[in-house]
């Protein structure tokens, strides 16, 4: 009886985490987004859904697609491989024509093989990692920059910002995090700097105090993250505790405000990478006021979310289908006009969008920086 | 040297958290002879609760720091005994005398639970707290290296001494410790003579619970963010903790705590901060290989 009761709350337990799918009808296009939703890197999730379900909402009060009503599925990947694949299987069955995610790059080039196998359009937010449309797969595309561009654009920047520094290299042993770290240790070795340390750290642990004092030791003046703004954040706020002043510096997951409720005033000065701020444009003046009236601050990748939806959107008119094939081919050939303006797609599915550019955290806020 | 010394300081701190936790498995485990797989997720409410009332106590205007500090660990260990109390109570009550493997089962559950119910209510995002007990002072200020020891390293410290030494006595003198040790010896016998049984063990969940919301309130202190799912890697540690110094051990708990703590920061401060995992569970083998319960631990026969 007893062991009846615990499997009982098990299947409780389970149905409520992986959700009832919803069936559509003939008038309805189902897309999808999949992210973090729960986990150390919800805010991100969140980012994500905020673009997305403006970006529907927006789309469906000018008519839909192809007269259509989009209908938007959200997934929880929670940034792991093991999860995403399964959310990507999910996807497929619910019959998704498109999937605006995922945001991680260890989630994103999992999962994009699923949407190959199943002809569905992949456009990712955020993912960075060059590997994510070096697969061969005709399906995948981004609208973010790629870690090898930013990467050797943080290059030439501390090259020319702080030479004759000591530098650390660190980075949390994941696609993107490596993978950033790596780009950006060739950029500074190709100019002229040699690292003093590089190591790789635990993503999701809240001590980094050995690694401080280590850093600490080692006369380090320049830290690079390779990583999420969680760690990054309590590594500085550490490395203030024990009174260690390095310069921290990092790639674009630190374009969140959580990384300033970490920190506090220990990440004043802090240097991170992002492409143009897309809320400065003319052409998101509009969405982002909907935004801020809801309270909402489109940070990071919202826009992006929102921008890899109209993308979809306009391609699908144009090829007058959701066929993947069809609307595939139109992303190669077509330009989009989006918050970011017009873009368009490489041959490999990567964004012509403007590169990257550092940004200061200073007060709480982080701008342009003046270096 | 200098560097020596620091790295001592941070894997005795975290040892510290890491043998609060443990102490609440391995009494568990002495007692009952089960694993409480949800002790971690006790830890994570603990923690949560110390954010929510820094948070009420800094509306309420209360910002001498002292005051904050013996409110928030009062408020907190109490919350926390409930949860420590009613997971006995709902959980593991109900299957004493049936199978050990369906009170394991249900503890997983319990941690389950546990984790979505923190996950719903409190939401998915990080929750963070500005530093409260800032500061701290230059212990030794080498040519090459400044050794530094904050405040808030010290209230961890004496904190967990000042509990561990409450504990050994509560245990070692009082009628509850007695009627614990009883427990544990036999626990049918215990009944014979009278113990209240139950309630013996109600008071272990509870005892092991208000440590946990210690290091739960000492973690959101020193590191300022938590998250619901920070029980489960702590909740491992200090298992490995609790195992490592030999489990139904209270010093052995302590022992193991600081130990794993002090691999973790000595490997990383001389070798690699990559595989400090590697070295500590490494240890673990090699501990477990050559004395199999644990450095402090008793034999013990029938037991799984």
């Amino acid at each position: 009886m007893t062991g009846r009761k615990a499997t009982l709350g098990f299947g409780a337990v389970f149905l409520a985490a992986t959700g009832l799918a919803g069936a559509a009808t003939a008038d309805e296009l189902v897309i999808g987004t999949a992210g973090p939703l729960t986990g150390q890197y919800a805010i991100f999730g969140e980012q994500m859904v905020r673009g997305a379900e403006m970006a529907v909402a927006d789309i469906n009060a000018a008519g839909g697609v192809l007269g259509k009503t989009l209908v938007l599925e959200l997934g929880d990947d929670a940034c792991e491989a093991k999860q995403a694949v399964a959310v990507a299987n999910q996807m497929a069955n619910k019959g998704i024509a498109f999937m605006a995610g995922h945001f991680c790059s260890s989630t994103s080039i999992p999962a994009s093989e699923v949407y190959y196998e199943e002809d569905i359009v992949q456009i990712s937010p955020a993912s960075t990692n060059p590997t994510l449309t070096e697969q061969g797969f005709d399906n995948v595309f981004r609208v973010c920059g790629r870690d090898d561009q930013q990467g050797e654009m943080a290059g030439q920047f501390l090259a020319k910002n702080f030479a004759g520094k000591r530098f650390a290299v660190l980075h949390d042993k994941t696609a993107y995090g490596k993978g950033l770290a790596d780009e950006t240790k060739k950029a500074l070795n190709a100019n002229g700097i040699q690292e003093v340390m590089y190591e790789a750290y635990t993503a999701g642990e809240k001590d980094y105090t050995a690694l401080v004092s280590k850093l600490k030791a080692a006369n380090i003046e320049v830290i690079y993250v390779g990583g999420y703004h969680t760690e990054a954040g309590l590594i500085v706020r550490q490395a203030r505790q024990q009174g260690l002043q390095a310069q921290l510096v990092s790639g674009d997951a630190l374009v969140t405000e959580e990384f300033w409720s970490i920190t506090g005033d220990a990440g004043e000065g802090t240097l991170f990478s992002f492409s143009p701020d897309p809320a400065k444009n003319p052409e998101a003046a509009d969405v982002v006021a909907r935004f801020l009236d809801q309270g909402y601050r489109p940070e990071g990748y919202t826009l992006y979310t929102y921008a890899a939806i109209q993308v979809f959107a306009q391609a699908a008119e144009m090829a007058g289908t959701t066929d993947a094939d069809k609307v595939i081919g139109v992303l190669r050939g077509k330009t989009f006009d989006t918050v970011f303006g017009t873009i368009g797609f490489d041959a490999k599915g990567d964004v012509s969008a403007p590169g990257y550019v550092f940004y200061e955290w200073k007060n709480g806020n982080y701008d342009y920086t003046d270096m | 040297m200098a560097y020596f010394l620091q790295q001592l300081i941070n894997g005795v701190t975290l040892g510290s958290i890491y043998g609060l936790i443990a102490i609440g498995y391995t009494m568990v485990y002495g007692i009952i002879g089960m694993i409480n797989f949800a002790h971690g997720e006790i830890y994570m409410i603990g923690a949560f609760l110390a954010v929510l009332c820094f948070s009420m106590l800094g509306m309420a205007g209360v910002t001498w720091v002292p005051l904050a500090l013996v409110l928030v660990l009062l408020v907190a260990m109490v919350f926390t005994s409930a949860y420590g109390w009613a997971v006995e109570r709902v959980a593991y009550r109900p299957l004493r005398g049936s199978q050990r493997l369906a009170a394991l089962i249900s503890a997983i559950g319990m941690s389950l639970v546990l984790q979505n119910y923190v996950l719903l209510t409190q939401g998915a995002g990080l929750k963070t707290l500005q530093p409260i007990v800032s500061g701290g002072f230059v212990v030794y200020d080498a040519p090459d290296f400044v050794v530094t020891l904050s405040y808030i390293q010290i209230i961890i410290l004496v904190l967990t001494v000042v509990l561990m030494a409450a504990f050994a006595s509560v245990i070692a003198r009082t009628a509850l410790g007695r009627a614990q040790r009883a427990c544990e010896q036999d626990r049918g016998m215990a009944l014979l003579l009278g113990i209240d049984v139950d309630r013996t063990i109600s008071l272990t969940f509870v005892m092991g619970a208000g440590l946990a919301a210690v290091a739960g309130v000492m973690v959101a202190l020193y590191y300022g963010v938590i998250d619901f799912f920070m029980g489960f890697i702590a909740g491992l540690k200090a298992f490995t903790a609790a195992v490592l110094g030999g489990i139904g051990s209270l010093p052995g708990a302590m022992l193991g705590g600081m130990l794993l703590g002090m691999v973790e920061a000595f490997w990383s401060g001389y070798f690699s901060v990559e595989y400090k995992d590697v070295a500590a569970f490494g240890i673990l083998v090699l501990v477990l290989i050559f004395r199999p319960t644990g450095l402090l631990g008793q034999p013990e026969i029938e037991k799984v």
